[in-house]
């Protein structure tokens, strides 16, 4: 029998789309415990038992002290779960935490990860997606971040209802690292770009002026995504930086408009299903990987693209 | 030199020597490793390198007996990333290299590096790029820190050091917040590309790196056992790899006034809408 352990470091009120997949693939296993910090409400326990999930082990975390307090509940959820295999998610947070729980468990750990077969084949994207390779883990239990989009929502036949297990953890007496503030970023109504279906980016082209792409991403759905050079201009936030330093994507369909094509931003996005390319240079890199190339600027082509598809949607 | 070396500080930043990610990138089908060929300096690390010379240049720099040490774990052509720390202003260079450490996983770097730290000893700081740019794991820092029980300050996308304090305090972006943490020295902190914008070694530079030492050590001088690091002392291992068929060029077209309703034809013949 295997037993996943899937670690999930925060909760809002609803699980996000890469919460949801981790439960997806872990319901895949014999049994699925969860840990989490807080106390697991009602309705996050209902949610929860969609997938399966046979137990919650929960702990209280003082927002205070960075990190530690995590490493502490993954690790006493381990010891109380004794799991084959520990999913969590691809974000640093997430993987750090299960970084610092394999130095205490001489465990392997993954990240990167695409998929995990029945018998805890890992697959993995390597060199920024030009790569997938499969990877064995050698301790127990195997610590596996899974990237977003990999996976698909497929709740468990059968629901249950999880028990709820509180884990008591020892008190971080000397926190090393504390929390001075937390400042919340603005709630957007679009889709988290690490998980969007759809992605609308721009580049150095849309010379100050996001709101072409941002007009065709909600005509799409989609999320807004930039290249450095745009945000490195404070045309757009730094977390909309798609690339090497920024988020990695891996889409159904990324549209790209005013972006050259560089390594770093290519880097995150190569393993997008369907790439879209506009740019006014028949020249530039990224016709070289994209599905469909428009040379054209991007201030007349995205607005018609916009309008047209509200017309056929009408 | 008469200074008071009391208060010096001794950072240690650790750089990769990875191949050039300007070029294409391979396995190799039977080691199932990384082929190293046209490697260069991480240029993730150019970011630590900067973080470093920055901090102690605040403090009175290498004159007030600061020190910044590059150190690098690999071949014998990994020196290659430590010569341009130098170049870049490090004050001296360790160079762990042994054959045992090759097809070492997270965990089995994690371990030679916190030796190598423990062994060049009195450090205060590690500083650490975000990412390295051929296994981009990440997570090689928060591993130092589990291991030496050292504060982890990573992904920091600015940082400030208060000397008298002993304090560092960072910003770190999470999808949801920005977050603003504090921790006394001895800590491991790892910087994003935001955090600064990486000096180029200059002539002077370049000619200073010359006279600067680099230290060779072995996995031996390190009282590690070699069973320790490379394939036995790692946990996780490739088994198979394969290169992603390579993204082909599609159709492209050049507007003359319907390019918007052409792209939204395709989108809907390839059932995007
Ligand atoms: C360590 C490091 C990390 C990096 N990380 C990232 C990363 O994560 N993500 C990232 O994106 N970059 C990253 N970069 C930067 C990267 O190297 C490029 O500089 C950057 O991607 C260029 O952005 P761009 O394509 O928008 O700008 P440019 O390269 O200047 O391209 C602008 C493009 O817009 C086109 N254009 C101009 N006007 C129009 C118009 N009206 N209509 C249509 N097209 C138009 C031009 O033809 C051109 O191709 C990194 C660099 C370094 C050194």
């Amino acid at each position: 029998m295997t037993t996943a352990l899937v670690f999930l470091t925060e909760t809002a009120e609803n699980l996000g789309k890469a919460q949801r997949e981790l439960l997806s693939l872990g319901a895949r296993f014999e049994q699925t415990l969860v840990a989490v910090p807080g106390d697991a409400s009602e309705s996050l326990r209902a949610e929860l038992g969609r997938y399966g999930v046979a137990t919650v082990y929960t702990a209280a975390v003082d927002p205070e002290i960075f990190a530690q307090p995590l490493v502490e509940l993954l690790d006493a959820a381990i010891a109380a779960g004794q799991p084959e295999l520990v999913l969590t998610g691809n974000d640093p947070l997430s993987r750090e935490a299960a970084a610092r729980v394999a130095v205490r468990r001489e465990a392997g750990i993954v990240t990167d990860a695409t998929d995990v077969s029945a018998d805890l084949l890992i697959s993995k994207d390597e060199l920024a997606g030009s790569y997938g390779a499969q990877v064995k883990v050698a301790s127990q239990p195997a610590l596996v971040a899974l990237k977003p989009n990999s996976v698909d929502d497929a709740p468990a036949e059968a629901a249950s209802t999880p028990e709820v297990v509180s884990l008591p953890l020892a008190e971080v007496d000397a926190p090393q690292v504390r929390v001075l503030g937390a400042e919340p970023k603005p709630v957007s109504t679009r889709p988290a770009l690490n998980e969007a279906r759809v992605v609308v980016a721009g580049g150095r082209g849309v010379n100050g002026d996001f709101s072409p792409v941002e007009d065709l991403a909600d005509a799409l759905g989609a999320a807004v995504g930039a290249s450095r050079a745009a945000t490195d201009a404070g045309w757009i936030s730094h977390d909309a930086q798609v690339g090497q330093t920024g988020v990695t994507v891996s889409p159904q369909l990324y549209i790209s408009a005013g972006i050259s094509g560089a390594i770093q931003q290519k880097a995150g996005m190569q393993t997008s299903k369907v790439i879209v390319a506009v740019n006014k240079d028949a020249d530039a890199p990224v016709f070289e990987i994209a599905d469909l190339g428009i040379v054209g600027d991007l201030a007349k082509v995205l607005p018609q693209a916009a309008e047209e598809i509200r017309r056929r949607q009408a | 030199m008469s200074e008071d070396n009391s208060n010096a500080l001794k950072i240690v930043v650790l750089v990769k020597h990875v191949p050039d990610v300007q070029f294409d990138r391979h396995i190799d089908a039977q080691t199932l490793r990384i082929e190293r060929g046209e490697s260069t300096l991480s240029e993730l690390d150019e970011y630590a390198i900067e973080a470093a010379l920055a901090i102690i240049e605040a403090h009175g720099g290498a004159a007030a007996g600061h020190e910044v040490i590059a150190a690098t774990m690999g071949g014998s052509n990994a020196s290659g990333a430590v010569k341009k720390a130098l170049q870049m202003g490090a004050t001296s260079g360790v160079h762990l290299n042994d054959e045992a450490l090759a097809g070492s996983d997270v965990l089995a770097t994690s371990k030679a590096l916190a030796a190598l730290i423990e062994k060049i000893g009195d450090v205060d700081l590690v500083v650490t790029g975000m990412s390295s740019t051929d296994a981009e794991t990440s997570v090689v820092p928060a591993q130092l820190a589990e291991r030496l029980g050292w504060a982890q300050l990573t992904q920091a996308s600015s940082v400030e050091f208060d000397q008298a304090t002993n304090t560092l305090v960072i910003s770190r972006d999470s999808a949801t917040q920005r977050l603003r943490l504090s921790a006394s020295l001895p800590a491991v902190l790892s910087v994003t590309d935001q955090a600064n914008e990486p000096r180029y070694p200059n002539f002077k530079g370049i000619m200073a790196a010359k006279k600067k030492s680099t230290t060779e050590l072995s996995v031996a001088d390190l009282a590690l056992d070699a069973a320790a690091v490379g394939p036995e002392g790692s946990r996780s291992t490739v088994v198979q790899a394969e290169a992603h068929p390579a993204r082909e060029a599609g159709t492209v077209i050049t507007d003359s006034g319907e390019a918007g309703i052409a792209l939204v034809d395709f989108l809907a013949a390839q059932k995007l809408i």
